[in-house]
């Protein structure tokens, strides 16, 4: 009974994909959408299910479907485990799927491509839940592949739109960013993958539980190299920096993608994998000191960002890069349960802000310029109070869900003793909260800045907004399962817990964190409410650009890497491949064809002539029939 | 003869045992026709080779195989040797004279001058190879016969044997073959060999009755 | 003694003399000729062999390279008449219509 419910946990996506990419074709028909939802609930009453046995019984379910690679002596199952933390993956990817599926149905009903959109998007799920379920590295890497390739598919959906140029479009068009991000996690990947070899080289088996069985056997180095190859996968995935920019770029794609992918399951696979081998990185301090510090660096550097963008999806997406810092950071400092209540928490409230944004976008048109919007609050009422809610989660602010998991990982800072991880990680709850609250502000409050004859915005539709009601709901309360969560996970995870000294500045922490974010909600009422003064000095200096254009690291992308790269593709292209690999080709038909002409000769007419020929074929084996009788 | 002796010496025999061994055959009768044959029929080829007459290569040609025939009578395949001479000798070089008359035969043949080196560089060289070959040693301890020779047995019976019981189908295709080739060298060499005979009849018969009547039949 | 050998050389030296005029010959109907003359020496070296190991099957194979012979000369001669009525010419060189 248990491994059905996993198999229809797992396959059910397999077959909503399939059966939407029947209708690939056609033209949009909301049966498709409606029955890739009911599979995706499906799959989530499984995972749900799954979740309570798992609860109830404190063992892991574990089955083997078959064989997929039995050679010599590599040995790989398609195997699947479902124990504490990837029940609570699947529980989480399945819930918040579904629940997009259903905000697609509304969202996408205008786009001519609607069939095929569901079935990117319930294969990307299919692909994510064999990589949380998965119960070797090989299985993770297929899984991990198969969301790279889908993520691929989904932010260019709109592949026929053209290129721009970067001042007009920073991410100049959804193939570009596409590929730009298909191709970033491949860099990644590489690492990944040596991540892998070096565990099988050194352990002889992919299996979670073979190689952490044999982690106290295996040198320093070795556990060093892998952790840090395997890191290196995660920061392809999880978008740290320097393999952050396309994330920002991936919001080409539709908003429930964005609101899927790039808030809720795929970036967090990189989080998972760190939290996944937590015996691996336990024991290589240093590479989970650098996880740590460069989650830091990146929750801030992208807080920094968001500061002053004007991208509605942008500044989402730059918010959802500084919360993987967080979980990296807590990850990398050794409080895996706690990366992992953050992962969920933060998957809830990031994917409520992405749809209400779509919301927003829906009803103004697609424009996404804040400097634009305003005074929406009066028309979208219900998004707004979403949105809203979603932003005080997101900073942190008690008794929402975002404080009990945000503050967790800041105390977490604390109680190690990193103080400067830990003034960092405050100083970007204080710009966090600011910078959602400006979006909020120039969104929704203030003067209209849209032209009223041109937009006419409408709320979504009502079951749109009744979907999204589960994740408002458990926004405000899944703060309050901190405790069972607990205790559920670390059953499995290693337990964390603070120290006596951290309990005893516990309120003073608290309340030093919970003033970074008014004061950042404050700051931003105070200059955003009324509507949007512009600053014309501001908005030229240097500090203002360099944040505006993302510290140019685009441009230095491009400049540096994209540029040389062509270059030296082009000159392979022309020098190796034309002159020389396509001229050895030509070059031996050539060959052949003279060599024929040449023989040609030989054919003239003349019977003589070809009595001649025999005659001399005849002496000729006859002297090496002489021959090879006298050597042999 | 000098040719023999001369390849033996390469191979280190003794010349005093070689023209011993020459004498001494010859006087034997076997071995005394052996060689006037064998130098008679070289001598007779070479001149069907290198002759410019039309007539004088057929009559050495003709001459030559009844020679060979004789070849055939010395080694005891007595059958052979007279099919030999009737189909060889008679059949194909009355064709062969029939083909003389044909063209005419007595014109000088004019060749153009073939390059006699080339032709004698590869007819030599294939020619010592050949004699080098077949010079050899032969190792017969491992070569079985498949169909041994009956004792007592006249040759003629002895092939009948063979080939009315081993060799028949052989035998019979052989003997459609020449039908077939028959057929061929009429309709090849006949005129108007594409119309039909009963028709052009036909056609002539006009009030002919004997004719008509036959053709009604 | 006679032995194999000496009729083989003998055939050896025959074949040989007809390939000389086979390579020689411009003359269609002389060409015929020469490989008459090869398939003769062939025969004979068929009948030594026979004769030395005491093998019917040398006979036999003679027997047919007669028989094949005759057919051949009498499809060959066909041949020869209607490429004279076309032509009017049996030299070789004026032939040479195939030439590739």
């Amino acid at each position: 009974m248990m491994e059905n419910l996993v198999y229809i946990a797992l396959f059910a996506p397999l077959v909503s994909s399939l059966f939407a990419a029947m209708f690939g074709m056609s033209q949009r028909k909301t049966f498709v959408g409606v029955i890739a939802s009911l599979l995706l609930f499906t799959s989530f009453v499984a995972s749900a299910t799954l979740a309570v046995e798992v609860f109830t019984t404190g063992e892991a379910i574990a089955v083997t479907m078959m064989q997929w690679i039995g050679m010599g002596d590599l040995y790989i199952p398609f195997g699947f485990v479902v124990d504490q933390v990837s029940v609570t993956m699947m529980t989480m990817v399945s819930l918040i799927s579904t629940i997009v599926h259903v905000y697609s149905i509304g969202y996408m009903d205008h786009d001519k491509s609607f069939n095929r959109f569901f079935s990117y998007l319930s294969a990307f799920v299919f692909s994510m839940m064999v990589l949380v379920m998965s119960d070797n590295f090989a299985g993770l890497f297929i899984g991990w592949e198969g969301v790279g390739v889908c993520s691929w598919l989904l932010i260019g959906f709109w592949y026929h739109k053209p290129d721009q140029s970067r001042e007009d479009n920073p991410s100049i068009s959804p193939s570009w960013a596409a590929n730009e991000a298909f191709i970033m996690n491949r860099i990644a990947d590489l690492g990944m993958l040596v991540g892998l070899f070096i565990l099988y080289w050194n352990v002889g088996s992919l299996q979670y539980d073979a190689v952490f069985a044999a982690i106290p056997n295996l040198d320093q180095w070795i556990l060093n190299g892998a952790a840090i190859a395997l890191f290196i996968g995660a920061m392809g995935k999880s978008a740290q920096f320097p393999l952050h920019t396309w994330l920002t770029d991936a919001m080409e794609g539709p908003t429930p993608v964005s609101a899927l992918i790039h808030a809720a399951t795929m970036v967090t696979a990189g989080v998972f994998l760190v939290i996944r081998a937590n015996p691996l990185f336990a024991v290589t301090p240093e590479v989970s000191y650098f996880i740590a510090a460069l989650g830091t660096f990146v929750a801030f550097f992208a807080a920094s960002m968001a500061l002053v963008n004007r991208d509605l999806k942008r500044i989402i997406a730059f918010s959802t890069l500084s919360q993987l810092g967080y979980m990296f950071a807590a990850a990398g400092l050794g409080a895996y349960w706690i990366a992992l209540f953050h992962l969920v928490a933060h998957a809830f409230f990031k994917a409520l802000l992405f749809l209400g944004a779509g919301n927003v976008m829906h009803a103004m048109h697609d424009e996404l310029d804040i400097f634009k919007m305003g005074g929406l609050k009066k028309v979208m009422r219900p998004t707004y109070i979403y949105m809203g809610l979603a932003s005080l989660t997101l900073a942190g602010i008690f008794p929402l869900a975002g404080f009990f998991s945000k503050d967790a990982i800041i105390e977490t800072a604390f109680n190690e003793g990193t103080y400067i991880l830990w003034i960092m990680l405050v100083v970007t709850a204080g710009m966090t909260a600011f910078y959602s609250f400006r979006q909020v502000f120039l969104t929704f409050h203030g003067t209209e800045r849209y032209d009223h004859h041109e937009i006419h915005p409408h709320e979504m539709y009502k079951f749109v907004l009744i979907a999204m009601s589960p994740l408002a709901i458990l926004a405000v309360i899944a703060g309050f399962f901190k405790g069972g969560f607990e205790t559920f996970v670390t059953s499995l995870l290693p337990a964390y817990h603070m120290s006596e000294h951290t309990h005893h500045y516990v309120w003073l922490l608290t309340a030093i964190v919970t003033l970074f974010a008014v004061g950042g909600i404050l700051l931003a009422y105070l200059k955003y409410n009324k509507g949007l003064e512009r600053n014309e000095k501001l908005e030229n200096s240097f500090i203002y650009k360099l944040l505006a254009n993302q510290y140019y690291i685009p441009r230095l992308y491009e400049e540096m890497i994209s540029k040389p790269y062509a270059m030296i593709s082009e000159k392979f292209w022309h020098g190796v491949d034309l002159k020389i690999v396509d001229r050895t080709v030509d070059g031996i038909a050539h060959f052949l064809y003279r060599s024929g002409d040449v023989n040609r000769r030989m054919q003239t007419g003349n019977l003589s002539h070809y009595l001649n020929w025999m005659a001399v074929g005849a002496v000729v084996l006859m002297v090496a029939a002489a021959v090879t009788a006298m050597i042999g | 003869m000098l040719m023999k002796t001369s390849k033996k010496r390469r191979w280190r025999i003794k010349e005093e045992t070689v023209m011993e061994n020459f004498l001494a055959s010859l006087f034997t009768f076997q071995g005394f026709a052996f060689y006037l044959f064998s130098f008679l029929t070289i001598i007779l080829f070479w001149i069907t080779v290198m002759s410019n007459n039309v007539l004088y290569a057929m009559t050495s040609l003709a001459s030559g195989m009844v020679l060979i025939s004789g070849f055939f009578f010395i080694l005891g395949a007595d059958f052979l040797g007279v099919v030999q001479l009737i189909v060889y000798v008679g059949a194909v070089m009355a064709l062969y004279s029939f083909a003389m008359m044909f063209f005419d035969a007595t014109r000088e043949i004019k060749e153009k001058n073939t390059s006699g080196a080339v032709v004698f560089v590869l007819g030599g060289l294939s020619a010592l190879m050949l004699v080098l070959m077949f010079a050899a040693p032969i190792h017969s301890e491992s070569i079985q016969a498949l169909y041994p020779m009956h004792e007592g047995v006249g040759n003629a019976q002895d092939v009948g044997i063979v080939l009315f019981t081993k060799y028949l189908v052989p035998f019979e295709v052989a003997a459609l073959m020449l039908l077939v080739a028959m057929i061929a060298g009429i309709i090849l060499a006949g005129k108007k060999m594409d119309q039909s005979l009963t028709e052009m009849m036909d056609e002539d018969a006009g009030e002919d009755e004997i004719l008509t009547q036959k053709d009604e039949k | 003694m006679i032995g194999l050998s000496h009729y083989l050389i003998v055939s050896a030296l025959l074949f040989s003399i007809g390939l000389i005029g086979v390579l020689r010959r411009r003359n269609l109907l002389m060409l015929f000729f020469a490989t008459e003359v090869m398939l003769n020496a062939v025969n004979i070296a068929f009948a030594a062999i026979s004769h030395f190991y005491n093998d019917l099957s040398g006979q036999m194979f003679a027997f047919f390279v007669i028989a094949i012979a005759a057919s051949e000369v009498a499809v060959g001669l066909g041949i020869l008449i209607v490429l004279y009525k076309k032509h009017g010419s049996l030299d070789l060189d004026d032939l040479a219509t195939m030439k590739g």
